[in-house]
């Protein structure tokens, strides 16, 4: 494991492992959930977490100029005195680095409104495996040709590294309003989801816990006094201009009631805000009360296949008696089932590897992907037949060969090798 | 092309499917994608330059070729999905015809590229070209959640999916929006929409250039948040004076908000159209740039505009302009010689902003590219990813330009 702590540093680790021929992988916080970042015994770790620099500010023009070490909320934190904020905003946001987003092209609850990082990187000084360097996109987000920024976002660390990263900042909304609907059912929370977006209005976030996730987040230090007899639970934020938010408030509340929700309450002050969003935040820290081990799995299906899905993978978990919670992105599709184990039970163990299976195929079926914002990493390499066929991923070899003809950036990710043909 | 080359094709692909253009060259309309591929591996095996052509308004259909390729077939709009807000549609489909059916199911692609209506949705993705409403609502890419490409070779590729949300492998679909055909033909398309907006406002101002700039930086201050913030030079815009133009789309709540905040202690005098002369409003400017031979864009920020519509309007001419004062951008459409397009891409690149040619005729694209030179080190990796998407090459595309006849 190497930890360099300059721009020079790093160029020169790439070009001695380029020299000796030697696989390396690329970290940041190493906070993803895919495996991503994980490195077999033949591969060095490039840590990147020194490498941690706002290089530029530019509150005019909406811009920052980020080393790949920075943590993701510390942006926010730092542009915050402007009125403006980086959108994308993970659950890990308080420890995942802006370098890391970058090669898993990392969404959030906000996405919804704001959209995923791809939207939000302009350009990209590359350091390729080869150590030679280049610059992807433009400050101001007008590629010099073809969009090949577009293309490095999201590559998982298989294209090289981004050693410098310039970000589109957005600004802060004059009111935020956020919401909380309780529902006996999965069902009813998610039918409100499809009509809340049907009547044409864009929350900033719009998210899901169901039952399981409810109970263990108000069991743990980070109650958020959700119902605990609710079937499920959704967290609407809207924000805007005041007088729209308002109205647009009263209208979803209006949607919530003929959903069926039970209840809804309302916060606008930050501290109320905060309160509702807390169990949300840290629902994933939360399970670690229900068993040792949690699989965090990420998945996304088209909105209106949401209920019939999501009992499905209830009925999955338990078929193999295991205990799944779900809390995620309902706006966009985006599930999270989160299978609690511990993982010194082989038997527990295998049920959860062979659930995850059944998870993906009943997402991929209903026209859905096998990852939102996870990745793919080495968790989803078997699933990838199961959206791509053979073609398709021998091309994505071919494109991860461009940037790297020796495949030596994070190896056997993303694309199972054996598709990794040369096809002239 | 002998006669052979043309009887061969009606073999293969039948007689409807293969006609001849005004120039005698074989033209070949597949209507699905394995069509496309077929005719591809075929070109490809046999060593002919094929070119794609949509409706021909946009980009003439003029480079040249063997076997052009019509994606005139490709014309199903394979499904509507309202619920989930995403469309499958085939290249081919006129985007004024997808905006109706998807009105009709209440859904909106919240996209207003310049030219006719009736442009192939493929012409927009393949050359990038977005509207106004890349203001709110982001550029092309943002709305392509993925697609069949058929590679030079005859391979078929899916990139992508067709959910909202997706980061399994790598986004090949980037390469497509914008890549001008060079990475291979898009046969089909996976949409992102939105809701119909419930209302809609278009307000409008005309007067001094500075004037207008200086209002919509005032705007962008304020935290206007609109789906378009346009300014249009007097030729554009069919007036005697420059039009800064506002679109705001959404619930009516938060539209007349934005209405109010952008009216209230405003320097400028603000018209708000009726919602049908909104409509042709936007329609008329965005065909507007079809009143001259060649397109170009530069990617300028909002405070660089003055400088370079200052530049372009010495070296060009003030020309037909539209422009994003909020959040860049500028298109310019005119006529121009090689050499002067050269100067002005030189002189913007000193600037440091790219200059990507959108449209004009073979001999000037051939001659300076659509996008001219790249970054260092960048052409080497453009150069290899056009080979894996077509070897040989099969596709006539002149990215980089260079040649002089």
């Amino acid at each position: 494991m190497v930890l360099p702590g300059t721009r020079d540093e790093v160029i020169a680790v790439v070009r001695a492992l380029h020299a000796t021929a030697t696989p390396w992988v690329a970290r940041g916080a190493g906070t993803g959930l895919s495996g991503g970042a994980l490195a077999a015994d033949d591969s060095v770790l490039v840590v990147l977490t020194r490498l941690s620099r706002i290089l530029h500010l530019d509150p005019v023009r909406r811009r920052a100029v980020v080393e790949p070490g920075v943590v993701n909320a510390r942006l926010s934190e730092a542009a915050l005195p402007h009125g403006l904020a980086y959108a994308p905003d993970p659950s890990s946001q308080s420890a995942c680095t802006l370098g890391g987003n970058v090669a898993e092209n990392a969404g959030g609850p906000h996405c919804l409104k704001y959209g995923v990082t791809t939207n939000h990187v302009v350009e990209l000084e590359v350091l390729l495996p080869d150590g030679s360097l280049v610059t992807l996109g433009s400050p101001q987000g007008e590629a010099w040709g073809p969009d090949l920024a577009g293309l490095f976002v999201g590559s998982e660390g298989m294209f090289g590294i981004a050693l410098q990263i310039t970000l589109r900042l957005s600004p802060l909304p004059p009111a935020i309003q956020t919401l909380l609907a309780d529902f006996v059912t999965v069902r009813a929370a998610s039918e409100a989801v499809g009509a809340i977006i049907a009547a044409g209005i864009v929350p900033a976030a719009l998210e899901m816990m169901d039952q399981e996730c409810i109970r263990a987040v108000e069991a743990s230090i980070y109650a958020a006094g959700y119902p605990v007899d609710a079937g499920a639970v959704l967290l609407v934020e809207l924000d805007g201009q005041p007088v729209a938010v308002a109205a647009e408030s009263a209208q979803v509340e209006v949607l919530l009631t003929k959903a069926g929700a039970r209840g809804v309450r309302s916060a606008s002050t930050p501290v109320e805000r905060a309160r509702l969003w807390q169990g949300r935040k840290k629902a994933f820290g939360a399970m670690g009360r229900i068993a040792p081990d949690l699989v965090v799995q990420d998945a996304v299906v088209p909105r209106s296949a949401l209920p019939g899905v999501l009992e499905q993978i209830g009925e999955i978990g338990r078929s193999h008696g295991l205990i799944v919670s779900n809390v995620f992105h309902a706006g966009d599709g985006n599930l999270h089932p989160n299978i609690s184990f511990d993982h010194r039970d082989r038997d527990l163990a295998e049920r959860v590897h062979q659930a995850s299976r059944e998870i993906m195929a009943v997402c991929v079926a209903a026209g859905g992907s096998i990852t939102g914002e996870h990745g793919v990493g080495s968790d989803k390499l078997e699933y990838m037949p199961l959206i791509f066929d053979p073609a398709t991923l021998s091309a994505m070899c071919d494109v991860r060969r461009v940037f790297d003809p020796d495949q030596r950036a994070n190896p056997r990710k993303v694309v199972p090798v054996h598709y990794c043909r040369e096809w002239r | 092309m002998n006669d052979s080359v043309f009887m061969r094709l009606r073999h293969t692909f039948g007689e409807m499917m293969v006609e001849r253009d005004r120039d005698g060259r074989p033209r070949v309309i597949p209507d699905s994608a394995e069509g496309v591929a077929e005719l591809c591996g075929l070109a490809h095996a046999n060593a002919w330059r094929v070119r794609v052509e949509g409706q021909g308004t946009w980009m003439p259909a003029d480079a040249p070729a063997d076997i052009a390729l019509a994606t005139r077939g490709l014309g199903r709009i394979v499904q509507i999905a309202p619920a989930d807000l995403v469309a499958t549609v085939e290249a081919g489909v006129p985007v004024a015809l997808l905006r109706r059916e998807l009105e009709a199911a209440g859904a909106w692609l919240a996209i207003d590229p310049p030219g006719r209506p009736d442009r192939t949705i493929g012409s927009v993705v393949a050359t990038g070209t977005a509207g106004p409403l890349r203001h709110g609502l982001g550029p092309v890419r943002d709305h392509i959640l993925g697609g069949t490409i058929v590679t030079g070779d005859g391979r078929v590729i899916k990139a992508g999916g067709s959910v909202v949300k997706n980061v399994a492998g790598y986004d090949l679909t980037k390469l497509q929006v914008g890549g001008f055909g060079a990475f291979g033909v898009v046969t089909q398309l996976h949409l992102r929409l939105r809701a119909l907006p419930a209302h809609r406002v278009t307000l409008t101002a005309r007067g001094d250039r500075d004037l207008l700039t200086h209002q919509a930086r005032a705007l962008m201050e304020r935290g206007l948040v609109a789906s378009s913030l346009e300014l249009f030079s007097p030729a554009l815009a069919a007036e005697a004076e420059w039009v800064l133009a506002i679109q705001l789309t959404g619930t009516e709540a938060g539209v007349e908000a934005e209405v109010t905040g952008a009216i209230e202690g405003a320097e400028t005098a603000w018209t708000r159209l009726a919602p049908e002369s909104g409509a042709a409003f936007w329609q008329a400017t965005a065909r507007a740039a079809l009143d001259a031979p060649l397109t170009f864009r530069l990617g300028v920020f909002p405070d660089g505009l003055d400088e370079m519509l200052d530049l372009l309007a010495d070296k060009l001419d003030t020309g037909l302009v539209s422009a994003g004062p909020g959040q860049g951008m500028l298109r310019w459409s005119g006529d121009a010689s090689v050499e002067t397009l050269r100067s002005v891409r030189h002189l913007a690149a000193e600037r440091e902003i790219p200059l990507t040619l959108e449209r004009g005729p073979w001999a000037l694209r051939n001659a300076v590219g659509h996008f001219g030179a790249y970054r260092e080190g960048v052409g080497r990796l453009v150069s290899k990813l056009r080979s894996t998407f077509d070897p040989d090459p099969t596709f006539a595309v002149a990215l980089e330009g260079g040649a002089d006849d």
